[in-house]
């Protein structure tokens, strides 16, 4: 038995397959909102780890790319660092923090705060492309649905939500509906986001890799989320200022400091709480030295 | 102070390290070679290859070493390894007719051209820890039959002599489908399904195949035959215009014989449930057969009554490398959205308490 090396074309997956998702994305820029299936191939991550989202990156690359690698929300949390490291070795590729100077955004579960221009490309990872698939099983019947564009269906589940709540109680993966035709589910990120998304200058594909889907919103799309007249869509919001930068209106995340009740509220953007701080901005637990 | 997390990456060599070092355990035992791996766990490594669908017992033996005997882990190595190598084609179907048995067993004959042929089985062996395995004792040589290396021919084809079953199918001519280069759409081709669950979870298509002989889509299943050994693999040249054998794989075979189907244009006749393994791995051949079988339910007829003939359920889930990845993605941070939960949570609580100080004085009163 002897012992072999294997080497990685650039990006990991060979060329050919590459191109086969790179027609999925052209498809998917075509039709905005609409689920292109593609063969999605094992990856040397798990599935449910962004198998999707690292496909599309890696089709999507360039030598001169500079990749940015985002998991709710921060540069620095493991899975990020993971599909970032793994970017570094297979690819070679520059990596910032830095959302400005990202010409690549991989993200899991957020949406940066400072807006996108144009030229950047932002990459969600997605667990479950269907949006109805929670009020239908069934592929067969979803992509019908689809096809016929009825929609009744989502409509009467955030009805009941109110009826039953008084609000509509779904908080992320909030759905939308892109260019008046397709409802989408933007992955998993909180409605919070839901409105970066709409006319964004970005461009922004979504890949799923278990489910074997890609779709795109195309920069300058309309997404809308779903709503009633008499109970139109809002974000969250939140009643304190950011803890380290004092920043007001962006996505916070709850840190327990403590098992006495204890709490602070930081942001989950840390790129966007870092650019703050090196700013000058203060938030009340900010200390001196930070 | 709060000093926002980071270190997300030293904590990951770090693990990575640990991970390491519990892997080599006591370093004052010698290390496993992979070829006692592949030798002396074999079962474990064909299951390995099925389901990591790569045949080559030296990767297989690797990965389960890598993986410190977490077989899902081991299938996952391969398949990860897998993706990355070059399609050069498809081979001819194999011709398990001429495969060179090691085992060969039929449970709807007594005896039968080539006669019942037990191989390497544990069936038959009593259930007692053997301690005399704790350590090195010598082994006497296996017994192989004379005359075991003759063709044996296949009990499906003895009945379909007579058509007392249904044929083989014949091949299609637009090819097998692949389904690691097209994206499953249902329904699905029975060729994609059989090659779904020949690397299907052994253990979910054993509960489902079980379930089918408790009711839930009875097939009133006999083991017509179930055969081990290897067979030749050949691929066509279209430079030679023939085609050529390019090696040999151990499979594992199993036709089950189930309840007869007829109409008024067709006699009544025998159909099948059909399950092809890499390696010897009987029961996963055999419960691949049971839900091969329940799968044909809508082609045969029949009513679908259960999940084991629901092919988006029994496909969608077969996966243990997708299964395990999804489930386990749970551990990943999940924060932002949990964020979003409390918050909502919060606020209709806030809201019912407000509501219950509104109700409970009017209450009062009332009594």
């Amino acid at each position: 038995m002897t012992s072999r090396t294997s080497t990685y074309n650039f990006a990991y997956l060979d060329e050919q397959t590459k191109r086969m998702i790179r027609r999925a994305i052209l498809k998917a820029i075509a039709i905005p909102g609409y689920q292109v299936p593609f063969a999605s191939r094992e990856m040397p991550m798990p599935y449910g780890w962004g198998t999707g989202g690292v496909q599309v990156t890696a089709s999507i690359l360039g030598p001169r790319d500079v990749l940015k690698v985002i998991d709710q929300g921060a540069d620095d949390t493991t899975n990020a660092v993971s599909v970032r490291k793994f970017f570094q070795r297979v690819a070679g590729v520059a990596t910032t923090t830095k959302t400005g100077e990202a010409t690549i955004i991989q993200t899991r579960h957020r949406i940066p705060e400072q807006p996108l221009r144009e030229g950047q490309v932002l990459v969600y990872q997605v667990p479950i492309p269907e949006p109805l698939r929670f009020l239908e099983p069934r592929e067969t019947e979803t992509r019908k649905m689809h096809a016929l564009e009825e929609y009744g269906l989502m409509h009467v589940k955030l009805y009941e939500d109110i009826a039953r709540n008084g609000h509509i109680a779904t908080t992320y993966a909030y759905p939308v509906k892109v260019e008046g035709r397709y409802v989408m589910d933007p992955s998993p990120t909180p409605k919070f986001d839901n409105p970066k998304m709409h006319r964004s200058e970005a461009l922004q594909l979504f890949g799923a890799g278990r489910e074997k889907r890609i779709y795109a919103l195309p920069p300058h799309t309309d997404v809308v989320s779903l709503d009633f007249e008499d109970h139109p869509f809002e974000v969250q919001k939140f009643d304190r200022p950011c803890a380290l930068c004092a920043a007001e209106g962006v996505y916070l995340d709850e840190v327990v400091l403590d098992d006495r009740g204890g709490r602070m509220f930081v942001c989950s953007d840390t790129d966007h709480c870092e650019t703050r701080r090196a700013d000058g901005h203060r938030g009340e637990l900010a200390g001196d030295t930070t | 102070m709060y000093v926002a997390v980071k270190g997300g990456e030293a904590a990951i060599d770090n693990a990575h390290r640990l991970l390491a070092d519990r892997r080599r355990g006591d370093r004052a035992v010698p290390a496993l070679t992979l070829d006692q791996i592949a030798g002396q766990l074999a079962l474990a490594v064909d299951r390995v290859m099925a389901e990591g669908s790569l045949y080559d017992r030296r990767l297989a033996a690797l990965a389960v070493k890598q993986a410190r005997g977490d077989l899902i882990e081991a299938i996952f190595l391969l398949r990860a390894y897998r993706t990355t190598l070059a399609r050069f084609g498809y081979s001819e179907p194999l011709d398990t007719g001429a495969m060179l048995v090691e085992r060969r067993i039929s449970a709807c004959h007594k005896d039968l051209p080539g006669g019942q042929l037990l191989g390497p089985t544990f069936d038959y062996t009593h259930r007692l820890l053997d301690e005399g395995l704790d350590g090195d004792a010598s082994v006497e040589a296996g017994k192989i039959r004379a005359g075991a290396a003759e063709k044996v021919v296949r009990v499906a084809d003895i009945l379909a002599d007579e058509g007392l079953i249904e044929g083989d199918g014949l091949a299609t001519g637009d090819g097998p489908g692949d389904i690691n280069h097209t994206p499953v759409e249902f329904p699905l081709s029975r060729a994609m399904r059989l090659q779904s669950l020949s690397r299907g979870d052994e253990g979910f298509l054993l509960a489902l195949g079980y379930s089918t002989q408790r009711g839930y889509a009875r097939s009133h299943p006999f083991a017509g035959e179930i055969r081990i050994g290897e067979v030749e693999v050949e691929v066509f040249l279209p430079e030679l215009g023939f085609a050529v054998p390019v090696g040999r794989v151990q499979v594992t075979e199993c036709q089950m014989v189930n309840q007869f189907k007829g109409s008024a244009k067709v006699p009544p006749q025998f159909t099948r449930g059909y399950g092809l393994v890499f390696g010897q791995s009987e029961r996963k051949a055999m419960a691949m057969a049971l839900c091969d079988r329940a799968l044909r339910a809508e082609e045969l007829g029949e009513d679908i009554v259960a999940p084991p003939q629901d092919q988006e359920f029994v496909i969608s889930h077969c996966d243990n490398v997708q299964a395990t990845g999804f489930v386990e993605h749970l551990k990943l941070p999940h924060y932002v959205d949990f964020q979003a939960e409390l918050g909502l949570v919060r606020r209709m609580r806030a809201e019912y308490e407000a509501r219950d100080r509104e109700v409970a004085p009017v209450r009062e009163a009332a009594e």
